[in-house]
This record gives C-alpha cells, sequence and structure tokens, in this order.
C-alpha cells in the first residue's frame, strides 16, 4: 500500500477562478523520501495542505496511510506530523514547553518517543529553557522539526522546510532527513531549491498547479532531451547574447560561470561551426564541451514543452 | 581610475555588547556587479541598512554614490535603488499607476513621469498591460517591472535583497538579464542571494562570516584559493567555522 496516493487532484481558489493545483497525481511508497520540486506558485502548499486534511480538494481522491483525506480526516490528523512552510511553534512557549505541548496533543509524552527525537533534539537540548521565538532560524527549524516527529508519525509532510535558510544550515537539514529515513519514517518535502532534488529518492517537478515529470533524480536527469553543451569564453555575457542570436541555437541559459546550450537541430559538424561563429565575434579563451544535465536543466526544458 | 561608488572603511555597527557588522573595508566601482554573501545572521541586513542610509553606524567610515553615511542619508536615498522580493509592488495598483507612483516617490516631475511611463512601457513590451492589476501579472513581467521602478529615476548603484528567492529556473535568469543589462549601461549592481550559482554571475563577490569580511574576490580567484570548483564549496567552507547563528 503507498503511504500517499494521490488520484486527479485539483484545488482552485475564489470560486473557481484560481487554479492552484489541476489534475495531480503521485504516489508515495512506505519508507520513501519524496521531493515536490517548484517554484512559488507552484501548488506546493495546496498539496500539503490536503493532504494534511487542512483544506477540500475540488475535485479527485487523496489518501494517507489508507485513509481517505475526507472522510478519515480525524485518522489522518493523529498519524501524520506536518512541518508548515511559516514558523508553526509557539513563540512564547520553551524548547521544551513546545515539544511537551505537541507530544501531549497527540496523547504521548516525549520520554516515549524519545529516541526517535534525540539526534536532532539534542543540538537544541542546551537551549530548553529559551523561548522559542527567541532562537536563530536554524535552531527553530529544529524544534519545529521534533515537534512534527514527537508523536512518532507515519509520514512528515515538510511545507519547505529549507527556504530563505543558508547552504550550511540547508545541508545540515538534509542530513538529518536522510537519518529520518532510516527508520523507516515516509517523507514528503517541498522545495523551490532544486540542487535539493538529488537529495531525494523520487521527484514530482511541479510548476502552475501541474507536474511535469516524476521520476528518480537520476531518471530525470536521463529523460533531457538532446544533448547538453557547456560554453565559456573571457566575456560571459556577450557570449549569451552573441549565442542567442546564433542561427542554430535551441536554448541558452547561465548556469553558475558557465553557459548552458542545446542546439536547435543537431547535425554533423555543429560544434565546429559554433566555433567558427563565436571567433568571427570575436570570443576569445571559448571552452566548448558536453556536459550533464542538472535538475534544473531538466526543469527548464519541461518548463518549455 | 574612476571614484568607487560604494567605499567603506573599517565600517562598524554595535548593538550593545554585539558586534553585527565588525570593520567592514571594501570599495564598489562604476558598473560593477558586486554579490554580497554570507550565511543567515552574518550581518548582511545590517551592512545593507548602513550603505542605504537607514541604520547609523558606530563607527569607521563609508560613502555611497558619494554621500556621506552619516551625514548625508537623505541624499544617499535619493541617488540610489533598492529591491527585494519580499516587497516591491503593489499588487492592487496598475502597471502604470505603479509607475508613476515611484516615480513621483523619486521626485520626478509630472512631465518626466509621463514621458518615463510611456519610455518604460515601451521598453517593457508592456503597454497593452499598462492598466492592467499588477497581480494580474506573470511573476517574470513582475520582476521585471519592479526592477524598472526600483531604477527609475536612473540611480548610480541598486541594492537587490535576494531577489530571486522562490522564483522558477527562467525567470530566475532572465532577471540575471536585467542585471547585465544595467551593469553593462554603467549602473552598480549591489547584490544579495542565497543562490550559489548566481554568486558564480558577480564581477566579484564578498562572504561576511560573524560579522566579519572573511573574503572578497572574484569568483574566478576564490575558487583558485579555496582550491574548489564551485562558489558552494567556498561557501560551505567559510559559512561552516560560524560561531553566531541568528535571524
Amino acid at each position: 500500500m503507498s503511504a500517499v496516493r494521490l488520484e486527479n487532484i485539483t484545488k482552485t481558489y475564489n470560486k473557481g477562478t484560481v487554479s492552484a493545483v489541476s489534475d495531480v497525481s503521485f504516489e508515495v511508497a512506505q519508507g520513501e523520501l519524496f521531493g515536490l520540486i517548484g517554484p512559488d506558485g507552484a501548488g506546493k502548499t495546496s498539496i500539503f495542505r490536503m493532504l494534511t486534511t487542512l483544506l477540500l480538494p475540488d475535485g479527485g481522491k487523496a489518501s494517507v496511510d489508507g485513509y481517505d483525506v475526507v472522510k478519515d480526516y480525524k485518522t489522518i490528523r493523529s498519524r501524520v506530523g506536518y512541518m508548515p512552510g511559516r514558523f508553526s511553534l509557539y513563540q512564547d512557549l520553551t524548547v521544551e514547553e513546545n515539544l511537551a505541548f505537541f507530544a501531549t496533543v497527540f496523547g504521548t509524552t516525549i520520554e516515549a518517543n524519545y529516541e526517535l527525537v534525540k539526534d536532532i533534539y539534542r543540538q537544541i537540548e542546551p537551549f530548553k529553557t529559551r523561548r522559542a521565538g527567541k532562537l536563530s532560524g536554524g535552531m527553530k527549524q529544529k524544534l519545529a522539526l521534533c515537534c512534527a516527529l514527537i508523536h512518532k508519525p507515519g509520514v512528515l509532510f515538510l511545507d519547505e522546510p529549507t527556504t530563505g535558510v543558508d547552504s550550511v544550515s540547508r545541508k545540515e537539514f538534509w542530513e538529518m532527513l536522510r537519518r529520518l529515513k532510516e527508520q523507516n519514517i515516509t517523507i514528503l518535502v517541498s522545495t523551490p531549491y532544486m540542487d535539493e532534488a538529488t537529495l531525494c529518492d523520487r521527484i514530482a517537478l511541479i510548476q502552475s498547479g501541474k507536474i511535469l515529470s516524476i521520476d528518480t533524480p537520476a531518471g530525470t536527469v536521463k529523460s533531457f532531451r538532446g544533448n547538453l553543451f557547456t560554453v565559456r569564453s573571457a566575456e560571459i555575457y556577450r557570449l549569451l547574447n552573441d549565442l542567442r542570436d546564433y542561427e542554430n541555437t535551441g536554448t541558452c541559459f547561465a548556469f553558475g560561470e558557465h553557459l548552458h546550450l542545446t542546439f536547435a537541430e543537431e547535425r554533423a559538424g555543429q560544434e565546429e561551426d559554433l566555433q567558427q561563429y563565436l571567433r568571427q565575434k570575436n570570443h576569445t579563451d571559448i571552452e566548448l564541451g558536453r556536459v550533464e544535465p542538472g535538475i534544473e536543466d531538466c526543469f527548464i526544458q519541461f518548463m518549455k514543452q | 581610475m574612476s571614484e568607487p561608488v560604494i567605499k567603506t572603511e573599517k565600517l562598524t555597527k554595535r548593538f550593545g555588547d554585539f558586534i553585527a557588522a565588525d570593520a567592514l573595508s571594501f570599495d564598489v566601482m562604476p558598473g560593477e556587479i558586486f554579490g554580497f554573501l554570507g550565511a543567515n545572521g552574518a550581518g548582511k541586513t545590517t551592512a545593507m541598512r548602513m550603505l542605504c542610509g537607514l541604520s547609523k553606524p558606530t563607527s569607521g567610515e563609508a560613502t555611497v554614490a558619494g554621500y556621506d553615511v552619516y551625514r548625508e542619508t537623505d541624499l544617499i536615498k535619493k541617488n540610489i535603488g533598492y529591491m527585494s522580493q519580499k516587497f516591491s509592488l503593489y499588487e492592487d495598483l496598475t502597471v502604470v499607476e505603479n509607475i508613476r507612483f515611484y516615480a513621483g516617490i523619486y521626485g520626478l516631475t509630472d512631465k518626466a513621469i509621463r514621458e518615463k511611463s510611456e519610455a518604460l512601457l515601451d521598453q517593457l513590451g508592456m503597454t497593452h498591460e499598462a492598466k492592467k492589476l499588477v497581480s494580474e501579472l506573470p511573476l517574470g513581467w513582475k520582476q521585471k517591472l519592479s526592477f524598472s521602478v526600483a531604477v527609475i529615476h536612473q540611480p548610480k548603484v541598486v541594492f537587490l535583497d535576494e531577489p530571486t528567492g522562490g522564483v522558477d529556473p527562467v525567470t530566475r535568469r532572465q532577471f540575471w538579464d536585467l542585471i547585465y543589462d544595467a551593469s553593462d549601461k554603467g549602473m552598480t549592481v549591489f547584490v544579495t542571494t542565497h543562490y550559489m550559482d548566481e554568486a558564480e554571475y558577480c564581477n566579484r563577490v564578498s562572504i561576511m562570516v560573524d560579522g566579519r569580511i572573511d573574503a572578497l574576490d572574484s569568483p574566478q580567484n576564490l575558487k583558485k584559493q579555496f582550491s574548489v570548483h564551485s562558489m558552494d564549496e567556498v561557501f560551505y567552507q567559510l559559512a561552516r567555522g560560524a560561531k553566531r547563528t541568528a535571524d
């Protein structure tokens, strides 16, 4: 049985005028770390809120741990952990009080499930008498994760846990998720950061309420159509403009210190032709080579289809 | 050699015992794209607020667009542009109302506002959308518009505070086209970001750790200095050693 299952889920707002989620279907297997990857406004939060029974779908069916999100909402609420995008703790309770509160609400105690949160809670335990409102961003995030875990949920929903967090804290957070996964908890996590996709078992790329692709990170990369090239020269901005004017350019985007390029039409001698064109345009230190696409390259390609 | 647009010398801000920004010294040249990086709580916002004339330094010196950060804060505010992802446009005003509003705030004359509005709409290819509410525009257009109104008074320098957070990968890159274009025309761009690939697009990058600037150079030189292949690794090596965390 799938831990999470969505069939043709649809959600609109403002009396049907704004479409937030359209016809979304996917399944998350027991113990899987599944990533919902997409920019703001893609529909990620709406999906999370429907799965955690806080929002009713307009159409379609969804279940969590085999329970229907509409009929069995009470059962689901006691079985899932949910960490919303915005900080959801009680600012004027201490670290320890927050954790005890969440444990009590779910009819358990900190002691009963301490083993599960131990690794994470230890890092904030020295501050257990501090009010949650006075914690740093990284510590709040850890406490929120502990509170979402303290009743030993079967499925954990994490809505953009790393948004606005610097790259060091992001790496730490994903390390925590990896360790939780070893305890066989199903995790559905959303993020706008494409580089985090590779840390998931499977990912769904989502844009404007529609799923663009569902696959493993490696499978997503493999589905990239055509060959991808990396180009650079001494003047990168002029290079970008010249490449966009080139007759055989399919797409050309900046990727860090390089440009990523696809040809409009794959043909023999395409690389030599391009080199020639760039030399004509007086570019120097030209480097051109094949490169493996990343998740972001794939996302861009799916968006353009 | 032209004069720096931003010049700081041991610029410091203390809150009681806490040194939020610790003796920052750097110059930013005309037309430069300067990436201002740092972990959460490293002191970026404090430094940026001083440079925008919103917060008085405790000690040290700084000029922005030629004006002093202690005595000429009003002149600084008139001569810089500022844009953040969180707040930029009024969603319930139309496109042209937003343009007029910002132009008015920056003290353009009625005649200049009329001319500028038309020129800008034309340049953005948004003449047909002029009377649409901003809330109805696609994200990419909103961003273009909000950048354009932030520089409607043609400032020497524009401050961009995480302008691309949460934005799709195509829109994010279109936004950088605007940055390159502005820099090409001589405008200085001072930008913060959490996307390390964007750090590579900057001419030079500074990285703040615990209130100090611990590294400042071109992305290429920084990668060489730390013997790594990406700015992400440079950042990670530096920020990992941070002692403090804060919001």
